[in-house]
């Protein structure tokens, strides 16, 4: 068979590319060969336009065993204990088909844990979708919720926490970003590389059936209006044959019978020979007869694309085949011995007794394409805050406005699809500012949060990436952890314009400035570009899932005020920057002007005095201030805690609204009880740290001097009342 | 006093119950559903989980596994039984409990905690609670709606063989503290002799004050006076 033009750009391989596969190879590709250089060539897995700029990521840090490059990036977590964490995409899917596509992404993000021999311990996950009014919304909303639930509810593990968006920019590209962690014993770390040659390489798990063929080339090229004509490219997925893999592999991987271990993911069969064979700088010879197929008359080229999913391909020491064929016969799943190491480093196919591929593993991999994108410098707004525009918003309207809009409101109609509490370790659920897990059997805690702000990165990337850092440390500040590392999901629209390649460059630059001055590094993650349709990209949407470590649980705190008469201070100056402020774009119905600045000295500054006083126990809860500012920060900690507060702005230099909506960083709020308020003060002097004491707490009604009293029942039905509207036809 | 765990493929919660077991010094056995006979034992938990995936039916093929057979002698013989959530459904497909599990009302899966209101205490599983009759515990499952038709749900009454209903944090059984549409609140029923107790709460989720509440612990509590 010939290969036309046509088959060449339907495999989205460029007419450079294709000459560079005929130079590499020193031949035309057969069909199925070209198959395999689009799937591993494509943006998706070969990271040909962001490697250069994720080279220059900070990595390390003296808690980091493994940063980008394997299945997951892996911490220590003191004594024998590592932390295995990694957040993934799967937007494309979960746009076409949105219970799929969502319940696959977190299928394939758990797998990257497990594969390492991690038990997964936590699910989080970021979630945008197009504006509340947009046609498609409600369905894709319900579909991608009940997606994530029916997954991770089945495979036991809770799903702790995570975000929810809407914002018009995603009308026709949502946003499923998954984040899985889990829990291994230092010396019992499962890794990729192969080594040794003539040892069996084993599939195990799930048939292999002609779904999601193609899906990695589908994300890496943007939608058209017959997006939905890929449905079929969609993985189905099933959660109960994950489980079972997961308890196999973990079974097997008590002694050493493993000697490398890949899950199939993105470009399936292909990419996880490959990767295991180039990483350990062999050869790898593959007998597609010994494939279980779940469907006849499968061709070779069907078999290497397929993404059917709960796969995993393991090298084993040889004589260790029997042993464990008993175990996955257990779980009833399929074990096969498919092939072998070679000497070659190539990878070989053969199928029907023939050679159907033979090419040089080095071409798949290192030799990929990389590219050094055009791209151009995005433009900054420099407008002024006009002071006196602002008095006409009344100030107990416009917090009810923000408590009720989508992204404000109180999302429990989301997080009760999801078992919290399975597992029995969750000691912090969605709902604060990060979640925290137990480690089980221990006093130590690992506490988990999932952060994105587009339209401060839409506006000025370069301080959007700082910002959605800090943002990540200040909530693990927040809950007494100690933040140690991110992993980041990078969704951006097209990287062949120079304008979404501008944006690309400045957040990473942002995301590297604030991970290096944090000492808070990047240890894995993924990039997904093209999140575009009809040409419309998305607002660029850095995804960070931060990480920390909370030595004795008995110092982490929540937080819902927990008396009446305690003090509230506000760590942190205001000087009340309202535009990209919820205040902005839902009250004042303006989305311009620059998002508030990032001071990474004030920022680290702020936080660790906190965590200070969080340690010394002076302390009864505390909250980051955020979305809505000061005002709305204070209403999540009135009505999580059933207390309420009376507060007066402490100067009158700045105008009211500035003050109690001014999205200003690296602030946050505190409890302090009457006895501690010296001390208190004492110690945030002694550190520099500028504060402010607004009011206190009191009984049931929330009170700001000389303005408005209102009672913490009525503010909590606002803020609960968008979801149960938006959802009260399906009751 | 002794216990064993059956462990079904899909089964996820059977770790999290024999962690409450041994906390509260009852002696575990693991059972895996392939056996053909129970260890030596004074309990058997069905634990939660989506067992052969929730597929045909919640419990449905589970029910069918090897072990059970045994199981039901065991529950003949006098000996406890208590099914937890997806154990609930299979002890009802099994037909050791009455009535069916329906998918909640609203549809949707449903974790969160709730109140309940023990209704019998006069049972090894909840003698405990005869000093707190309004406890907290965690839901999370996906059909729980449990429905019988109404002389069966008059008839459980009765006998006072409901063991839990759901009510709000004051006591009250009404419409609005029912989270799944389950026929008169019920959350957990016992069978007639009171050796079998299938409910949809955890029990073993809320064993520490840390995890927001030790109502479960009572639960085992009580057991572990059985022997």
């Amino acid at each position: 068979m010939k290969l036309t033009a046509e088959i060449i750009s339907n495999h989205g391989i460029k007419l450079e590319e294709y000459k560079k596969i005929i130079s590499l190879i020193g031949r035309e590709p057969n069909l199925l060969e070209l198959g395999i250089f689009s799937a591993m060539w494509n943006e998706h897995c070969s990271y040909k336009s962001s490697k250069k700029y994720l080279k220059t990521l900070p990595t390390k840090n003296k808690r980091v065993m493994q940063g980008p490059g394997e299945n997951a990036g892996i911490i220590d977590f003191d004594d024998d204990d590592a932390i295995v964490f990694k957040i993934e995409s799967h937007n494309h899917p979960s746009f076409i088909e949105p219970y799929q596509g969502a319940a696959t992404g977190v299928g394939g993000i758990l797998r990257d844990i497990f594969t390492m021999g991690a038990r997964p311990i936590a699910i989080l996950n970021s979630i945008h979708f197009g504006s509340h009014d947009h046609p498609k919304t409600k369905n894709l909303l319900n579909g991608v919720v009940s997606g994530i639930g029916g997954y991770g509810n089945c495979m036991g593990v809770p799903t702790v926490g995570g975000e929810v968006k809407f914002d018009s920019s995603y009308n026709e590209n949502i946003l499923v970003n998954a984040m899985a962690v889990g829990l291994v014993k230092k010396n019992k770390i499962f890794y990729s590389k192969a080594r040794g040659i003539n040892q069996p390489v084993i599939y195990v798990g799930s048939k292999t059936g002609r779904d999601g063929i193609h899906g990695a080339s589908m994300a890496s090229a943007e939608f058209d209006e017959n997006a939905e004509e890929k449905k079929p490219t969609v993985q189905v997925g099933d959660p109960f044959a994950e489980k079972l893999l997961l308890e196999a592999c973990l079974e097997l991987m008590k002694d050493d019978s493993i000697i490398a271990i890949q899950d199939m993911g993105a470009a399936g069969l292909t990419s996880s020979s490959v990767e295991m064979a180039s990483k350990g700088n062999l050869g790898i010879v593959i007998n597609l007869d010994e494939v279980p197929c779940r469907e006849k008359k499968m061709t070779p080229y069907e078999i290497m694309l397929s993404e059917s999913q709960e796969r995993m391909l393991l090298i084993l020491n040889s004589g260790k085949e029997e042993k464990a064929k008993k175990i996955f016969e257990k779980w009833n799943l399929d074990f096969s011995i498919v092939g072998k190491t070679t000497n070659s480093k190539n990878l070989v196919l053969n199928f029907n007794k023939k050679e159907v591929a033979n090419l040089p593993l080095s071409a798949l991999s290192d030799d990929a394409p990389q590219y050094d994108r055009k791209w151009s410098k995005s433009i900054i707004s420099k407008k002024k805050q006009d002071k006196n525009k602002f008095d006409k918003f009344e100030i107990l309207d416009s917090l009810k406005k923000i408590l009720m809009s989508p992204n404000n409101s109180e999302k429990s109609w989301v997080w009760e699809q999801y078992d919290q509490t399975v597992m029995g370790d969750t000691i912090q659920k969605s709902g604060g500012d990060a979640a925290v897990v137990r480690i089980h059997g221990k006093q130590k805690a690992v506490a988990l949060t999932v952060d994105s702000s587009a339209n401060y990165c839409l506006s000025n990337p370069l301080t959007g990436g700082k910002q959605v850092v800090c943002e990540s440390w200040r909530n693990l500040i927040s809950v007494g952890a100690t933040p140690v590392a991110i992993t980041n999901c990078l969704n951006f629209g097209n990287p062949e314009k120079d304008k979404i390649m501008g944006q690309f460059v400045e957040v990473i630059d942002g995301i590297s400035q604030a991970c290096e001055y944090l000492d808070f590094p990047v240890v894995s993650g993924n990039v997904s570009f093209y999140n575009e349709t009809k040409s419309r990209a998305i607002a660029p949407t850095p995804t960070i899932g931060g990480v920390g470590l909370i030595s004795n649980v008995s110092n982490m705190i929540t937080l819902n005020f927990k008396d009446v008469e305690s003090y509230i201070f506000v760590i942190g100056k205001t000087s009340g920057h309202l535009y990209q402020s919820e205040f902005f774009k839902l009250v004042v119905r303006d989305n311009s002007g620059p998002p508030p600045d990032i001071n990474l000295f004030n920022e680290k500054s702020n936080g660790l005095t906190l965590k200070e006083l969080i340690n010394k126990k002076l302390v009864k809860s505390a909250h980051d201030i955020s979305s809505g500012g000061i005002l709305v920060s204070l209403v999540e900690m009135c009505i999580a805690g059933n207390i309420g507060a009376k507060i007066k702005i402490p100067n009158d230099k700045i105008n009211q609204q500035e003050y109690l909506f001014g999205e200003d960083q690296s602030r946050y709020l505190v409890e302090v009880d009457n006895k501690n308020k010296e001390k208190v003060s004492k110690l945030l002097e002694k550190n520099n740290t500028y504060y402010e004491i607004i009011g206190k707490t009191q009984k049931e009604s929330f009170e700001l001097d000389k303005e408005f009293s209102i009672k913490l029942s009525n503010l909590s039905k606002f803020n609960s009342f968008w979801f149960n509207n938006f959802f009260k036809d399906s009751a | 006093m002794k216990s064993s765990v059956i462990v079904f493929p899909g089964s996820n919660c059977d770790r999290d119950v024999a962690v409450a077991l041994n906390k509260f010094q009852i002696k575990n056995n693991m059972v895996w559903h392939n056996e053909t006979s129970l260890p030596k034992t004074d309990l058997v938990v069905l634990p939660g989980g989506f067992s052969y995936g929730d597929y045909l039916r919640t419990g449905c093929i589970a029910s069918k596994s090897l072990i059970i057979n045994d199981v039901i002698k065991h529950a003949k013989k006098g000996g406890l039984i208590l099914g937890i959530c997806n154990g609930f459904q299979i002890l009802i497909e099994a037909g050791l409990l009455p009535g069916v599990l329906l998918r909640n009302k609203k549809l949707r899966f449903l974790s969160k905690n709730v109140y309940l209101n023990v209704t019998n205490t006069d049972n090894y599983f909840c003698l405990n609670y005869k000093k707190k009759k309004i406890i907290k515990l965690p839901i999370a499952h996906n059909e729980g709606n449990y429905f019988a038709k109404n002389d069966l749900i008059q008839e459980l009454n009765n006998k006072n063989l409901v063991a839990f209903k759901y009510c709000d944090e004051k006591g009250n059984i009404n419409k609005d503290s029912n989270p799944n549409g389950s026929s008169d609140n019920i959350a957990g029923i016992l069978n007639s002799s009171k050796n079998i107790l299938g409910m949809m709460p955890h029990p073993e989720r809320l064993i520490d004050p840390l995890l927001s509440g030790e109502d479960g612990s009572i639960l085992f509590e009580s057991l572990r006076k059985f022997k």
